[in-house]
């Protein structure tokens, strides 16, 4: 039997010729990543494994992404702790300050991760980088502190589920939405331990940033990794990011999938996922009549360059409701600048929206916009757990950019349709 | 060297709780690894978002990161759980974020061992990582009430309410975990396999 593009990339870095799903095995790492919360307890464990160095000082990449700039002494601190193992290390790749953005954009947009390596990340979002047709998954500073050692980790080879999108795309249908009207079919462990890969029509008509959007949020479905087959797409984007060379890994068409779901998009209309799940899931027509205090569009799911342009289309010659308050944050210094070049950032500010620095912002309610008790939020984030963005008795909605600008107009859980009906 | 709350430091001033790590650090100590204490009942999809809410993820001390155990859900947890209590979950038990204080958070408040129904995976790995054990068992953890006595053997994986006199077997933990907890968590495991296999 063949086997599938997770299950090659795994066997391959662990010099096998052949791995079956539930095989223990111990792989070589190709880029290890840590951040301000996760890099400080994992600089500890590394130290108490005692070993003399970082295996590669080209290949640990930290990143400054999720309290800064620095909110009080304490994130300071933790900053201060992953600057000097950088340096003490001699690490070739750490970003804070202007140079650093949420990690999970700054990495694909550097060029730092490609198709066909084994990521391993200290951050639950690290299977964004499957999008690129790489194994990438997240564990915690304990098992990260073991690979900055060894430069390996050990692995349960995952089960595969094939996701197969068929039909149309309607508008402002994203991937956003696909992958939240997939976690509302299978539920918050659908994929508990398994691999998704995301294939079909519609995910190879699909754009780059749309695609990091889909494996960014596997993890919701309780996956290890959710993967994309490399396209002419995949290659057209690292192309103009790298020069390293790659792997291009397939599945065989005799892979052995524990599971094949087909899911017709035809009738799939923009998604939101209601409290406290990102399976609690609906199409926004459906919603009614809610009220919101705060919309926020950014994230490593959706803080691309499109998904700004997205949102500031439908701003456009818009205001932001009375009261409400709408936080943009591009992902990277370089959206950053080229929505101030295209005129995206002005747009923002004249509908009325606060603009943050690059960096994880209100989406884990640790720094930044959070949520009063009682409050409600409209957010092209990841996760709408309960006090997940602020107070237990606030609200998160989880929606693709274009929801959000909606909402942010309207004051209320709404799709662009009602402010743009065709 | 002790701090003064039955942890013991390391050269390095680092704290190592006494409990686990301690008793897991040879086999002979695995003979023998009872934990029993007061059960905490909670449902499905506990998220670590729950466990510890993102505002303590500033802090690296153990004893800070304890505090902020289950603040918003179940604030009187903090200052009614004791050393050796068994919190019980649903399904998919540390779902979410990656952030392995949350695990840190509850091994440092006392808790320990944790029964449920399954567990999410990178929680799974960080709990073994820093030896928190955990076994998953639907029947357990159906039968375990909120305030029942429990008793769990980590080694033959015997569940037993003891305020309902039932017992209950879990799945076995994979010997590779066995492996991890033997020595010590996975720190100690890699000093011993890794390095000193590579000099």
């Amino acid at each position: 039997m063949g086997m599938t593009v997770t299950e090659k990339i795994l066997a391959d870095h662990a010099g096998l010729d052949t791995v079956c799903p539930g095989d223990l095995i111990e792989v070589k790492v190709d880029a290890a990543f840590a951040h301000d919360v996760t890099a400080p307890l994992a600089i500890e464990t590394f130290y108490r494994i005692g070993v003399s160095g970082v295996y590669d000082r080209n290949r640990v990449i930290l990143v400054a992404d999720h309290f800064v700039p620095n909110k009080d002494i304490q994130s300071a601190q933790q900053v201060k702790r992953m600057r000097e193992f950088a340096r003490e290390e001699g690490l070739l790749h750490y970003y804070e300050g202007g140079q650093a953005g949420i990690g999970h954009v700054l990495l694909p947009e550097k060029g730092l991760v490609l198709p066909g390596q084994v990521v391993i990340g200290a951050d639950s979002h690290t299977c964004t980088y499957g999008a690129l047709g790489a194994f990438s998954t997240g564990v915690g500073s304990t098992d990260l502190a073991a690979v900055m050692a060894t430069g390996e980790i050990w692995l349960k080879v995952p089960a595969t589920i094939r996701l197969e999108y068929t039909g149309k795309l309607r508008k402002w249908v994203q991937g956003k939405d696909l992958i939240l009207h997939t976690l509302g079919r299978i539920g918050v462990e659908g994929a508990l331990y398994r691999a998704m890969e995301f294939t079909g029509p519609v995910i190879e008509a699909l754009p780059m940033h749309q695609r990091f959007t889909m494996a960014n949020m596997a993890i919701e479905g309780g996956a290890k990794n959710g993967i994309i087959e490399v396209d002419e797409t995949t290659r057209a984007y690292v192309a103009e990011r790298s020069s390293e060379p790659y792997r291009v890994y397939r599945s065989d068409p005799d892979a052995g999938y524990e599971q094949t779901l087909t899911i017709p998009v035809d009738d799939v209309t923009p998604q939101v996922a209601c409290p406290s799940s990102p399976a609690n899931v609906m199409p926004v027509s459906e919603v009614g009549f809610v009220p919101v205090d705060q919309v926020f569009i950014g994230s490593c799911t959706n803080g691309w360059l499109e998904d700004l342009r997205c949102a500031a289309f439908l701003l456009a010659g818009r205001k932001v409701a009375p009261g409400l308050r709408l936080v943009v944050i591009p992902g990277s210094p370089w959206i950053y600048r080229k929505a101030l070049e295209e005129g995206i950032l002005e747009t923002f500010l004249e509908a009325g929206a606060v603009i943050g620095p690059p960096c994880c912002g209100p989406c884990l309610g640790g720094h930044m916009g959070l949520l009063a008790e009682g409050e409600r939020a409209v957010s092209t984030t990841n996760r709408n757990f309960i006090g997940r963005m602020g107070h237990p008795k606030s609200e998160v909605y989880l929606a693709n950019p274009a929801v959000a600008a909606a909402s942010a107009v309207l004051g209320r859980v709404a799709g662009p349709a009602e402010l743009t009906p065709d | 060297m002790t701090d003064g709350r039955g942890s013991a430091v390391d050269d390095r001033g680092l704290r190592v709780r006494s409990g686990l790590e301690k008793s897991c650090s040879s086999q002979k100590g695995m003979e023998d690894m009872t934990i029993e204490g007061r059960v905490w009942k909670f449902g499905n999809d506990v998220d670590t978002d729950l466990i510890l809410p993102a505002r303590f993820l500033n802090l690296s001390d153990p004893a800070e990161l304890a505090k902020g155990c289950f603040v918003n859900l179940r604030p009187d947890f903090i200052d009614g759980v004791t050393p050796g209590d068994i919190i019980v979950g649903g399904n998919n038990f540390g779902c979410g974020s990656s952030r392995e204080h949350a695990p840190l958070a509850l091994r440092e408040a006392g808790v320990g061992a944790i029964v449920a129904r399954g567990f999410a995976r990178i929680f799974y790995r960080n709990a073994f990582n820093i030896g928190l054990p955990l076994l998953e068992s639907a029947e357990a953890a159906a039968d375990l009430a909120e305030g029942d006595r429990a008793a769990v053997d980590i080694v033959s994986g015997i569940i037993e309410n003891k305020s309902r006199r039932k017992t209950f077997r879990a799945n076995p933990i994979p010997p590779f975990m066995r492996e991890l907890i033997g020595a010590g968590g996975l720190v100690e495991y890699i000093r011993m396999k890794k390095i000193s296999g590579r000099k």
